[in-house]
C-alpha cells in the first residue's frame, strides 16, 4: 500500500473510531458497572489522578453482576423474543407490500417510474415523530379510520394500542428500506429473460417464480435486513402506537435509563441487543459484498 | 418486371413454394404492426412451408425482429392475421405457441446453469425427470456444450452462449425455430463456421427455420428462400439464386451484392427473340437485353448489370458486340481471388466491373488510368421498372 492511499485510509477510520468504537466502549464499560445513587448513577468511575491504584481500583470494581441479572429475570428474554417476533413478522409483512409495489414501479414507463419514485420517498421529507403522530390521529378510538367506518356503518374497531397499531406504524414506517432495495434489483431485470421463459412455456406465474423471483434475491436480502435489524431495537413505534403494555426491548433499555436509572442494566440490555443482531448484521454485509461484486 | 429465363435449373428438388396445393406451416396475411406513429410491418403476407429455412433480410429496422415476434406472440397485429399450421394464432399466449425463439442477446437465464437453462422448457411441460436429463443430455451433445453443463452463462464465451441458446430452442422440438440475428454477436470466422453447422442441424432435425439477419452472404448461404424488407414491407420472396440474378427491383440488386445500374428507356421490344433495345444517355448505340416480359416501349426502366457479369478490356472489342461502354480505369482494388476495377464512364460516373484472379499473374495488365471497353452479354442485365 503506498504512502497516500495510506493517508486515505485515516478519516474512515477516524470517523469510526469516534462514533462508533468510542460510544461502543463507553456502553460496554457501563454494563459492568453498578447502580450507585449518586451523578454519574453508576460505579466504578476511573480516577486517573491517583494512578495505577485508581486503575487498579476502577477495574477491581467491575463485574458481570448485571449481565447475571438479566439471565435471571424471563422479563427480559420475553422482550428480547417478543422484539424478534415482531420484527420477523414486520419483516415478513413488508416483503408482502413492498414487492408488489416495486414490482409495479420497475415494471411502470420511465415517467411515471420516477412519480411513483419520489412517492416512496417523500414522506422522509417530513419528520418522522410527526408522521407517527398523524397515525395516532387516524387509529384513535374517535379518529379517521372509525370515522370511515361509521360512515360506511361499520361498528368502531379498536386498533391504537394493539400490537395491530405497532404493524401499521412499522411496516409504514420502514416500507422505503424495503421497496427500494427490491426495485433496485427489479428495475436490473432484462425484459426479454421474460419473453424467453413464455418462449419456452411457461405461464406468467411460472415465469415470476422460476426467473423473476430468483433474480431478485438479492433486493429480498437487502431489504429484508435493512429493516429486520433497526425494527428490532425499534422503540418511538410501539411506544406511541403500541400502549403500555407492549414489550419490546427498545422500551427495556428506555425504562432501565430513564425509569429506573439503571444505566448498567440498560447498557447491558444494548449490549445483549447488539449480539443477538451480529448475525444477521454480518449477513447483510456478506450479501452487500456480494451484490458489489456482482456488479463489476 | 423481369424474369431471367434460366433460373429453374438453379433449384434443388425441394420448392413446396412452387407447389400450388402445398399448405404452408406459418402465414402472414395481410400483417400490419404500429410502434405509436411509425408503422414497423406494413401489410406483410407471406407463406412459410414446413422444413423451409426461411431467411427475412433487410436493413436494420426495417421490422424483421417485429414479424418475428408477431409469430412467437410478443407482438399482437394491429390489422390482419398470423396463422400456424391452418390456426389462426390471435389471442394465443405465448407460452401456448409451439414455436420456439433464439433471442438476439440469447436471453439466457443468468441464476440457472447450462444444464438447468436447457431443461428450463421441458420442466414446464409434464415430462418425467429421466427423459428430461436424456433430452437436455442429447441437446448438449448436439452443440458440443456437454462438458460445460454445470457452467453458468456468465462462465462462457459468446459463442458457447449462442449454442446454449440454441439448444435451449431446439430441445422442446418446436414446429419452428425462430432465430433472430443469431450470429450477429460472433466474429466473422466463426459466424461462417456456424451458418453451415445450422444448415446441417435445420436438415438433420427436418425443423423448419426462420431466421432474421442484416447480412446478405449470411441469408444467402443458409437460406432456401429469402425474403428482402425494406420499411415494413416485403420488397421480393425468392430462392437466393433468384434474388441475386433476378432482382425485382434496384433496392433488392443493391442490397444483395454491387450492382450497376444503368438509367434507360425502352426502345423497342423483339418478341420472338425475347429481347429488348434499351436507349440511354450511357451508351450511345442503346442496350441489349433479353428479357420474355418487357415493359411497353417509353417506359422508364434500370439496367442492373453485376460488376462479375463484365468484361474489361484494353482493345475496342469486335464491331456488332452489343452493350459496350468506353471508360477509364479510376482504381483497382486487389482482394486475392477477385479484382475490382473502377472504370470513369463519364464525370461523376463509375462503375464497378469484377474478375475473378484465374491466372496468378502478379503484374496485372491493365493499370491505372489507362483507356479500357467494358461490355456484357444481353443475358447479363437484369431490365427493373422500380
Ligand atoms: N417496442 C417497440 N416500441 C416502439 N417502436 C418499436 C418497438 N419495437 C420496434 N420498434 C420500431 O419498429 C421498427 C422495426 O423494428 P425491428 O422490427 O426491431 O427492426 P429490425 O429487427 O429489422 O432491425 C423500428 O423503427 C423500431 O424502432
Ligand atoms: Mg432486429
Amino acid at each position: 500500500m503506498g504512502h497516500r492511499s495510506w493517508l486515505a485510509a485515516i478519516p474512515p477510520y477516524a470517523w469510526l473510531l469516534v462514533f462508533f468504537l468510542f460510544p461502543f466502549v463507553l456502553v460496554a464499560k457501563l454494563s459492568v458497572s453498578h447502580t450507585v445513587l449518586a451523578i454519574p448513577p453508576y460505579a466504578p468511575t476511573l480516577d486517573l489522578s491517583r494512578g495505577a491504584a485508581g486503575v487498579r481500583d476502577f477495574i477491581g470494581g467491575l463485574s458481570g453482576d448485571t449481565y447475571r441479572r438479566l439471565g435471571q429475570d424471563h422479563l427480559y428474554l420475553a422482550a428480547y423474543l417478543s422484539s424478534l417476533k415482531v420484527a420477523a413478522i414486520s419483516t415478513a409483512l413488508l416483503l408482502l407490500v413492498g414487492y408488489p409495489m416495486a414490482y409495479g414501479m420497475a415494471r411502470a414507463s420511465p415517467r411515471s417510474r420516477t412519480l411513483l419514485l419520489m412517492a416512496v420517498i417523500l414522506p422522509f421529507w417530513t419528520s418522522f415523530l410527526i408522521r407517527v403522530y398523524a397515525w395516532i390521529a387516524i387509529l384513535k378510538p374517535e379518529g379517521l379510520l372509525n370515522l370511515v367506518l361509521s360512515w360506511l356503518h361499520f361498528g368502531p374497531v379498536e386498533i391504537l394500542n394493539t400490537p395491530t397499531a405497532v404493524y401499521i406504524g412499522v411496516v409504514y414506517s420502514y416500507l422505503p428500506f424495503m421497496v427500494l432495495p427490491l426495485y433496485a434489483a427489479l428495475e436490473k431485470l432484462d425484459p426479454t429473460l421474460l419473453e424467453a421463459a413464455a418462449d419456452l412455456g411457461a405461464t406468467p406465474w411460472r415465469a415470476f417464480w422460476r426467473v423473476t423471483f430468483p433474480l431478485s434475491r438479492p433486493g429480498v436480502a437487502a431489504g429484508s435486513l435493512l429493516c429486520f435489524i433497526p425494527i428490532v431495537g425499534e422503540f418511538v413505534i410501539p411506544d406511541l402506537l403500541g400502549g403500555p403494555q407492549s414489550l419490546m426491548i427498545g422500551r427495556t433499555i428506555w425504562t432501565e435509563f430513564f425509569a429506573n436509572r439503571d444505566w448498567p442494566s440498560a447498557s447491558a440490555v444494548a449490549i445483549v441487543l447488539l449480539a443477538t443482531l451480529t448475525l444477521p448484521i454480518l449477513a447483510y454485509q456478506h450479501q452487500q459484498a456480494r451484490a458489489l461484486e456482482g456488479r463489476r | 418486371m423481369a424474369r431471367r429465363l434460366n433460373i429453374g435449373a438453379v433449384r434443388s428438388s425441394f420448392a413446396p413454394w412452387a407447389d400450388p396445393a402445398a399448405v404452408p406451416l406459418a402465414r402472414f396475411e395481410g400483417v400490419t404492426k404500429r410502434f405509436g406513429d411509425a408503422v414497423a410491418v406494413a401489410g406483410v403476407s407471406l407463406d412459410i412451408y414446413e422444413r423451409e429455412f426461411f431467411a427475412l433480410l433487410g436493413p436494420s429496422g426495417c421490422g424483421k425482429t417485429t414479424l418475428m415476434r408477431l409469430l412467437a406472440g410478443f407482438e399482437t397485429p394491429d390489422a390482419g392475421r398470423v396463422l400456424l399450421g391452418g390456426q389462426d394464432l390471435a389471442g394465443v399466449p405465448p407460452h401456448r405457441r409451439p414455436v420456439n425463439m433464439m433471442f438476439q442477446s440469447y436471453a439466457l437465464f443468468p441464476h440457472l446453469n447450462v444444464f438447468d437453462n436447457v431443461a428450463f422448457g421441458l420442466r414446464q411441460d409434464a415430462m418425467p425427470k429421466a427423459e428430461i436429463r436424456a433430452r437436455v443430455e442429447e441437446m448438449l451433445e448436439m452443440v458440443q456444450m456437454a462438458s460445460l453443463a454445470r457452467r453458468r452463462p456468465d462462465q462462457l464465451s459468446g459463442g458457447q452462449r449462442q449454442r446454449v441458446a440454441l439448444a435451449r430452442a431446439i430441445a422442446r422440438r418446436p414446429r419452428m425455430l425462430l432465430l433472430d440475428e443469431p450470429m450477429a454477436a460472433l466474429d466473422k470466422k466463426l459466424r461462417e463456421e456456424t451458418q453451415f453447422e445450422l444448415k446441417e442441424l435445420q436438415a438433420r432435425l427436418g425443423l423448419t427455420f426462420l431466421i432474421v439477419t442484416h447480412d446478405q452472404e449470411e441469408a444467402m448461404t443458409v437460406a432456401d428462400r429469402i425474403a428482402v424488407m425494406r420499411d415494413g414491407a416485403i420488397e421480393q420472396v425468392a430462392t437466393p439464386a433468384e434474388i441475386y440474378e433476378a432482382p425485382a427491383s434496384r433496392y433488392v440488386a443493391d442490397f444483395l451484392g454491387d450492382v450497376n445500374l444503368f438509367e434507360a428507356r425502352v426502345d423497342r421490344v423483339e418478341p420472338g427473340a425475347a429481347q429488348v433495345r434499351l436507349a440511354s444517355a450511357e451508351c450511345p448505340a442503346g442496350f441489349t437485353a433479353l428479357d420474355d416480359d418487357a415493359p411497353a416501349p417509353a417506359t422508364q426502366v434500370w439496367l442492373a448489370v453485376r460488376p462479375e457479369k463484365m468484361t474489361i478490356a484494353l482493345e475496342p472489342p469486335p464491331p456488332g458486340t452489343p452493350n459496350v461502354l468506353e471508360g477509364q480505369v479510376w482504381d483497382i482494388g486487389y482482394t486475392g481471388d477477385w479484382t475490382t476495377y473502377l472504370v470513369d464512364l463519364a464525370e461523376d460516373r463509375t462503375i464497378r466491373v469484377a474478375r475473378a484472379n484465374a491466372s496468378r499473374l502478379v503484374d496485372r495488365p491493365i493499370g491505372r488510368e489507362d483507356k479500357v471497353w467494358v461490355s456484357f452479354a444481353p443475358d447479363a442485365g437484369v431490365v427493373l421498372t422500380r
